[in-house]
Formats: C-alpha cells, structure tokens, sequence
C-alpha cells in the first residue's frame, strides 16, 4: 500500500473548501457562516478560545456530525462531500487524530494501525502482510518499535505515531491533529513536529489545531483563527505582518455582551494573610506518572477576593483545584496547601471540606450531582453530618434547608423533592452552589460556574459569588470566558501546560493581556502587571 | 457579521428559565406524579395484588386460607431476609453472588456448635452471626480496599465458601436442633390472656400495627404541608389510609385465627422496619444511595466510600447467616447443599422490587414486595401443581417483564 504520490496529477485550487458552515446545537449555535480554506500540501493551524468552534468544525469535516445536520457546503479536491460518517470520510483521505487516542491499549502496534482496516483473505487475517506493512508504516512516521509492542506499552508521544501510522494506513490525504502536543513532553512535541514537516514533503496536507503560538510559528504556513463559531480571519504565518500578537488579538476581543453586578473590587491590604495559599504545587497525571500535569504552581486568595484562574483546554487548571481537593486527581508529588497562614492537610475530601475548602466541580452531571435524586438530598449531601444527631438525619431540618436555598438562590422547581435531573441547566448549577455554600466553607473553589447556564442564571450566580467575597470569604474563579474573568476578578492568574504563567491585576487585565500569558508554556516577566506583587519567591 | 446569538446583548434582568412547572388539574398531577416517581414499586404492589387474587381463585380458596399464609411466611423468610441486604447491596452498585453458600456455611458451623459440641444455642447463634459479619467483612475488604469488583470476589466466595461447608459436614447432614432453636425458626408467638377464638399477642400487634400506620401517614402529610409540597386530596388520602389498615387487620387476624404470628415474621418486621428507617433516616443509609448513584459526585462531596462499602458487606454476611441459621433450623438439619442459587432468588427480588442495575435506586421495602412476588408465585404454582420446571419459566418471564417494564416506562418518560 502506497500512500498517495506526491507526483499524482493534482487539480490547482485549495484542496479543501468549507463554506458558510451553519451547525446549530439545541438552543446554541456552535457555528456559524464559517469559512476554510486549506492550500494543496501545506500545514494550516486553526487557533481560538475554548468553545470557538475549532473541535465542531472539524466533526462536520470528518463527517462525525453528518451531512444533513449542518449547513454549507464542503469541497474537497473541488469535489462536493456529503459525509454521512467517519468511515466516509476516510475513504476520502480525511483522517481526524483525537486529542483523547483512540487506541486499544491491549492490542499490539500493527494490530492497532489496521483496526477496522485488516489485510485480509476471506475474512482471515494475513498476519504476515500485516507486520510488513506495519513495518515500513513505522520507518514511515520514524518509529523503531517492533510492531508486535502492545500499545499499552509504549509512551504516550509513541502511541501518538502509532495513531499517525494508522491514518498513513488508510491513505490518508489530508491529516487532521486536534492539539497533537496537548500531553507531550518537549521532546516528543519537537519529534512529533518534525513528522509533521516530513508529512507535509510527502504530500500530506494537514490541519492542526494548537493553543501554542510559539508550535504555529515554527510548522504551519497559515492560520485560520476562530471566534466564537466565527471565522475572523485567515493569515499566512509567513508574512512578517503575522506576529503573535495579531493572533492573539483575533482569538480575543469577544464582545462584553454579559452584565456583572456592581462589585467594589477589594480594598484589603494586599499584604493581608491570604485565607488559601497554595504553594510549588505539582501533580503528576493519574495515569502517566511521567507527565507533570500541575507543575510548581503557587498563588494565594485572600478573604473577600475574587481571583480568577485563566487558561486553555489542558492548562491543568481543573486538574489543580481537584487535587488541592482532597487530592481528588493525579498522583501528588509536592506543595503545601496553606488556611490562614497555617498548613493544613487536605489529603483527603473530608479533610480539605473540614478545613473550610469547597470546590465546585466544572462537570455537575458526572461529579456535582446524582442526577436521579432530589434537590434536597443533593443540596445536603456534603453536610449530612451537621444535618443528623447520632447518625440520623433530621429529614425536617434537611427540607428546611433546602427550602430556605431554594429561595435565597432562587432555584426554579416545582418543590425540593423533584430530582435534580428534571432542572434546567443553570438551576442545576444553583443546587451545585447551594451544596456546597452549605458546608460553610471560607474558600470556594468554583470551576466554570456558569458553564452552560443562560444569561439570566448567570447574572444571578455572579450576584451569589459577589455576595460570598462580600461576607468575606476567598473565591478562586476558573474560568474559560475572559470577559467573565474581567468582570468579576480582582485578581487574575494565568495557566499554561500546568505552570502558572502569569498573575494580572485588575486594572491592567484585558483580554489580550490574558490570552498572551495563556498561550505561552513559559512565566512572562510581569511587564503588564505592574503595580501588583507577582508571585515572588517560588517557595520551596 | 450575521444575525444570530448576540440578541441579548445588554443586560437582560436576571429573568427566569424554563423551570415552569407541568400544568394541569392538581389532583391528577399529584396522582401521576407519585405513580411515575414510584413507578416500579407501585406496579409490583398491583401486580402482587393481582397474583394474588389469581391465585385464590386458581386454588379455590386454598391461598389466603391461615395454614397457608402462615406457611408464606415461614417459607419464604429466609429469602426475604436475604433479599433486604442484597438491595442494599444493589443500591451501593455492587452484588453479592456469596450469600447461598455463605447460609450453608453458617448453617453447618451452628451445628457444629449445636448438635455435636452442644453449645447453649443462644451463644451458638451469636458467633454464627459473628462468623457471618466477619465472613462479610473480608469480602468487603477485598471490594472497598483492594479493588476488586464485587462480581468476582463474591464469586469467589460462593466457590471457597461452599466447598469449606462440604469440608466441615464432611459432605453429612447434621442435626436436629436444639428445640430452643426450631421454635424461633418455625414457632409462633406464645398465647397469653384469655380463651378467644384468635392469637390474642397477634391481634394487639396488628392493631398496634395498624394505629402506627394511621399515625405515620398523618405525619407524612402534615410534613408535606409544611413544605407546601403538593398533597393528596383528602379523599383519595383516607381511602389510601384505609386501604393500608385493612390490609394489615386482613393479614393479622388470617395469621390470628390460625397459630397466631409466626416468630420469623416479627424478625422481618424488625429488619424491615430497622433497615428502612437506617436507608432513609441514617447518614450511613444515605451514603449508600450516593456511592451507588454517582460514586465520583459521592467522593468528591466527601463521603468515605470505602467505610460505607465495607459496611454494606459486612452488613450483608450478617443478614446471610442470619437468614441460614433460620433455614437451617426450619429443616431441623444443616446440609451441605442448603442454600443453593439463593443469591440468585435475592437478587431477582431486590430487581423485581424496584433496585437498578447501574446502584442507587431501590427501597427495603420493595425487596420485601419482589419477594412476595416470588413467594406467592412458588407457593400458589405449589398449590396448584405446577411442576418445578415451569416454576423456573414463569419465574424468569416474571422478572424479565418487570425489569423490562421499568426500563420501558423510563425511555418514555425520557428521564
């Protein structure tokens, strides 16, 4: 199996046209009037904020959503495609790697890279023309493993060859990477780049979606950037006008279309204990022990202080509220978590919840609720104990408090024995809060609080975090939506590749600011954040 | 740029979402609404109802006469004291396939105790019972601590547990009990006050019964009051009340005008009673309900999951050797066989009487109801000779319909 020739008779034009893409979800429209162009043989990034539309535009192309469920039109090689799924697309010569692999684990390499794609003989397969062509498939994309190697034994960076061996498997044409280096070291980043670049020689066109400016630069020939299921732009990286900050300036600048409330920053002493610190905080992946997820992070709240938590999709902010949590993800290497000045222990979620910490979860379906139970019972869960004598609930004083948070935070349902389910996103959020603010917690870590909720849920639970800073407990915001940051935050850190990688005051945060410390792996020197105290001192 | 999503540009008021709740007459709302919530619960009640009564005429009267629902009971306790700590175990998303050979287990080793040892059988049970806790407790730590899912290392003990019991009877019955022990097992309640024609100590039992329930309800419903939650008309809620207490006055004064209560009933409305208040009122009995309905949500609101884990099979050997002790002593005999597919008997009810496959749903009392179900349907295909083969069809088509139904209902009502 040869791949497809560099030399075959190509028609001139883009390969690839996607035009005035439309998809809608319900009640969202993920995309709208979007627009590609990809050159024959190039390497074209796609660049924007989560939730831009980069991952739904690629679904349409691989035929994942299918045709019929979008608008527009797709042409590939000036021919229209009406892809019904994946496998349709393949056959095409469009090939979309995951960010999560799609891997079986137990299978061996050569097994993996023909999966659905045997050479076979009436339904027998031919083992030996298998582990040959596995074998020059791998010299092809510079991997030296026997293909017999089960994947599950082999690194990450590896794996993500073998999933590259797989597409050159089935002829592919234009390759497709959803953030290839999301969970590569440096190494394996630059070989894997590498690859790209020889790809590209051999004909390949690919796409490459990428949070990492400095990856843009050095491989991709255009950038297309989105915004909010828009098509800003499309630039050539080699024009000397494309520099980092044009880009970033495109991503951004998304309308201030939401109302905070009025909020009077706060006016603490900035030397003031802070109520949470967190320091050299460092997580290695639940399952890649190698990877440092969360590395050397440190940052303090104070009480009455909003502090945000800007990042991109694997910035590893999730990852570190969920470990200062109780150590509820990755395997913990190092760093102290600090209440009040004094180090406390929070080993475990009963412990962080006893020293005060809440942390409310950005997935509310899989780790905030129990969908099918009541109101009442989710609000109680994490308190029961204050809620029983001797083991035994007060089922009285457990609707009374539910009763009382359904007023005070306004939760729209017919009474607090309805299950959970049956409520509207952003009342489902509510009950989240509630749960937690009932622990009477002095720092609330809140993970994408308003995720999925509509614009007037989400003017209500800014009111509710303002009034939490104002009666004096310390908020650590993380959020995806950098207006919502700028207009709640005093204080906002910035993630990148699990490092913190910059603080920013109030008063010198705009977007661009942000999103230029979001998409670097290395800490900016503070030139925008003068006037506050950066984070001095890694502390050992 | 295109019209689209910016219509709310500016400050919209923190108007309300679509929470309204359904329209439509209130009491048919209530009705409907209390139906769907207890879906599974109040069809099997129907449907035990409804088996009922094809038995009783099927059998010509031969069902409800006292003999036989004295035998119901006697027959059929051993099961449902298994089935209570299996849906319990079902709720905290595991299962237990150890329970039948744990039963002969402990049958054996009590009479052991009993019959060639003859230790005083009260003292004999107490460390039966130990023996089933502790036999509970190191399968619970092998699923709470190690890891191991629960399917293999129950498995595993229904094996090992088994062929211990063969080791230890040397493959022999043994028996007969200590009289002490086969009163509890297959007795009654003893007589006291003076000659009628009924079991007096039954008869206060199932007034007192009654008047609980009568004072339960009121209390459920004043409650409900209180939280302006919506209440039943007050029609419909005497005639449910009613319905209640007479089902309870029929049964009492059928077991009354026979031997009076037998003493394993009132072991069973003890567990019933006691394990139903722990599952509802107790934050152990709601931590259940949170591992088996979102273990990750549990975890991370700080409930010790392993803790509650270890209880729910510690909890579970008890209940074993409990329900093997009562079964050992109504044979009069440990065998090395007793027991045999019990587990799978229990697990078919606690499914029957309302539990989900994927943990926490369910109630104790729709383990009792799942089964009676099953009860009666032996019983009553007994009665009218029906052979043990079709006994296990109709049992099977039985549970595939009820499971089956739930998962329907639910699909409909897209939940």
């Amino acid at each position: 199996m040869t791949s497809a020739a560099p030399g075959s008779p190509a028609p001139p034009g883009p390969v690839l046209e996607m035009r005035s893409i439309v998809k809608t979800f319900p009640g969202v429209k993920a995309l709208s009037e979007v627009t590609l162009s990809v050159r024959r043989g190039e390497v074209h990034a796609l660049c924007g904020e989560n939730g831009a539309g980069k991952s739904t535009l690629m679904k349409v192309l691989s035929g994942v959503h299918p045709h019929g469920s979008y608008e527009g039109e797709i042409l590939f090689d000036g021919e229209p495609c009406h892809f019904k799924d994946i496998r349709a697309s393949e056959q095409r010569g469009i090939v979309i790697i995951h960010q999560e692999l799609a891997l079986v684990p137990h299978l061996s390499i050569a097994e993996n890279v023909f999966l659905g794609n045997e050479p076979a003989r009436r339904g027998i397969i031919d083992w030996r023309a298998s582990l040959r062509r596995a074998s020059a498939l791998l010299k092809r994309v510079g991997l030296d493993d026997h293909p017999e190697t089960r994947v599950a034994d082999i690194g990450v960076g590896k794996q993500q060859l073998v999933e590259i061996a797989k597409a050159l498997a089935k002829d592919v044409r234009l390759l497709i990477l959803d953030e290839p280096t999301a969970a590569l070291n440096d190494e394996d980043s630059a070989k894997l780049l590498r690859l790209m670049r020889e790809l590209k020689d051999q004909g390949i066109t690919s796409i490459i979606i990428s949070h990492k400016l400095n990856e843009i630069a050095r491989i991709a020939d255009s950038v297309t950037i989105l915004r909010d299921g828009r098509s800003i732009e499309t630039l050539d990286v080699n024009d000397p006008g494309t520099t980092e900050e044009r880009i970033i300036r495109g991503m951004v600048g998304r309308d201030l279309d939401s109302r905070f409330p009025d909020r009077t920053p706060y006016t603490g002493e900035t030397d003031a204990r802070p109520a949470l610190e967190v320091r050299d905080w460092t997580v290695r992946h639940p399952l890649d022990r190698g990877r440092r997820v969360v590395d050397g992070v440190s940052l303090q709240v104070r009480r009455g202080e909003i502090v945000g938590i800007a990042g991109l999709m694997g910035a590893g902010r999730t990852e570190l509220a969920m470990s200062v949590f109780g150590r509820s993800y990755g395997h913990y290497e190092r760093g102290s978590v600090l209440k009040d000045g004094r180090e406390v222990r929070t080993r475990t979620v009963p412990e962080a919840v006893a020293n005060g910490i809440a942390y409310v979860t950005e997935d509310r379906k899989h780790y905030g609720l129990d969908l099918g139970d009541s109101v009442a019972r989710n609000v109680s869960l994490a308190s029961l104990g204050d809620l029983a004598r001797r083991g035994v609930v007060d089922g009285h004083e457990e609707r009374k408090v539910a009763e009382r948070y359904r007023r005070t935070m306004n939760i729209k349902t017919p009474n607090v024995l309805e299950p959970v389910g049956r409520l509207s996103g952003g009342n489902q959020q509510k009950v989240v809060l509630s749960k937690w603010i009932l622990t009477g917690p002095d720092v609330l870590i809140l993970d994408e609080p308003t995720r999925g909720v509509d614009v007037g849920a989400k003017f209500e639970i800014y009111t509710v975090i303002d009034r939490l800073a104002a009666e004096g407990k310390a908020i650590l915001f993380i959020s995806s939506e950098l207006p919502e940051l700028l207009g709640m935050c005093d204080r906002v850190y910035t993630m990148a590749a699990g490092r913190l990688t910059g603080e920013v005051a109030r008063e010198a945060a705009t977007q661009e600011v942000l999103m230029r410390h979001m998409t670097q792996d290395t800490p900016v020197p503070p030139v925008a954040t003068a006037g506050t105290a950066p984070t001095e001192g890694q502390h050992a | 740029m295109s019209t689209d999503v910016s219509t709310h540009t500016k400050a919209t008021p923190p108007s309300g979402e679509g929470g309204a709740p359904p329209t439509g007459t209130p009491v048919v709302r209530v009705l409907l609404d209390g139906v769907r919530r207890n879906m599974r619960q109040y069809g099997m009640l129907f449907a035990l109802g409804l088996i009922v009564l094809l038995f009783q005429i099927w059998t010509g009267g031969d069902l409800l006469l006292p003999r036989n629902v004295s035998n119901l009971v006697l027959q059929n306790s051993y099961i449902l004291i298994l089935a209570i700590g299996m849906m319990i175990v079902i709720i905290s998303g595991h299962i237990d396939l150890s329970v039948g050979s744990l039963m002969a287990l402990v049958g054996g080793v009590g009479a052991v105790l009993m019959v060639e040892h003859h230790l005083a059988w009260p003292v004999a049970v107490l460390l039966t019972l130990l023996l089933g806790a502790v036999a509970g407790a190191l399968q619970g730590f092998f699923i709470a601590y190690v890891g191991i899912p629960s399917f293999i290392v129950t498995l595993a003990g229904m094996l090992l547990f088994r062929g211990l019991t063969e080791i230890f009877l040397k493959g022999q019955t043994l028996g007969p009990f200590p009289e002490g022990m086969q009163r509890v097992a297959n007795g009654f309640l003893p007589e006291v006050g003076p000659e009628t024609n009924y079991h007096n100590i039954t008869l206060l039992l199932g007034l007192g019964l009654a008047g609980y329930v009568v004072l339960q309800e009121l209390r459920d419903r004043r409650r409900q009051r209180e939280f302006t939650l919506d209440t039943l008309p007050t029609g419909l809620f005497a005639l449910k009340v009613t319905a209640l207490v007479a089902a309870v006055l029929v049964t009492t004064l059928l077991l009354a005008s026979y031997k009076g209560a037998p003493v394993v009933l009132l072991i069973l409305a003890v567990l019933l009673v006691g394990f139903g208040y722990v599952m509802r009122n107790a934050v152990i009995g709601r931590h259940v309900y949170a591992i088996g309905g979102n273990l990750p949500a549990a975890k991370l609101s700080g409930v010790k999951d392993r803790k509650v884990t270890f209880a729910v099979f510690l909890n579970m050997g008890m209940l074993a050797a409990l329900a093997g002790l009562v079964f050992a002593a109504r044979f009069n005999a440990a065998s090395p066989k007793a027991g045999v597919n019990f587990e799978l008997e229990a697990i078919a009810a606690a499914f029957i009487g309302g539990a989900s496959m994927s943990g926490g749903v369910g109630t104790v009392l729709g383990a009792i109801i799942g089964g009676l179900v099953l009860g009666v349907l032996n019983n009553g295909m007994n009665l009218v000779g029906v052979g043990t083969d079709w006994q296990q069809v109709i049992k099977g088509l039985v549970l595939l319909a009820a499971v089956g139904f739930d998962v329907w209902n639910k699909r409909r009502a897209g939940a």
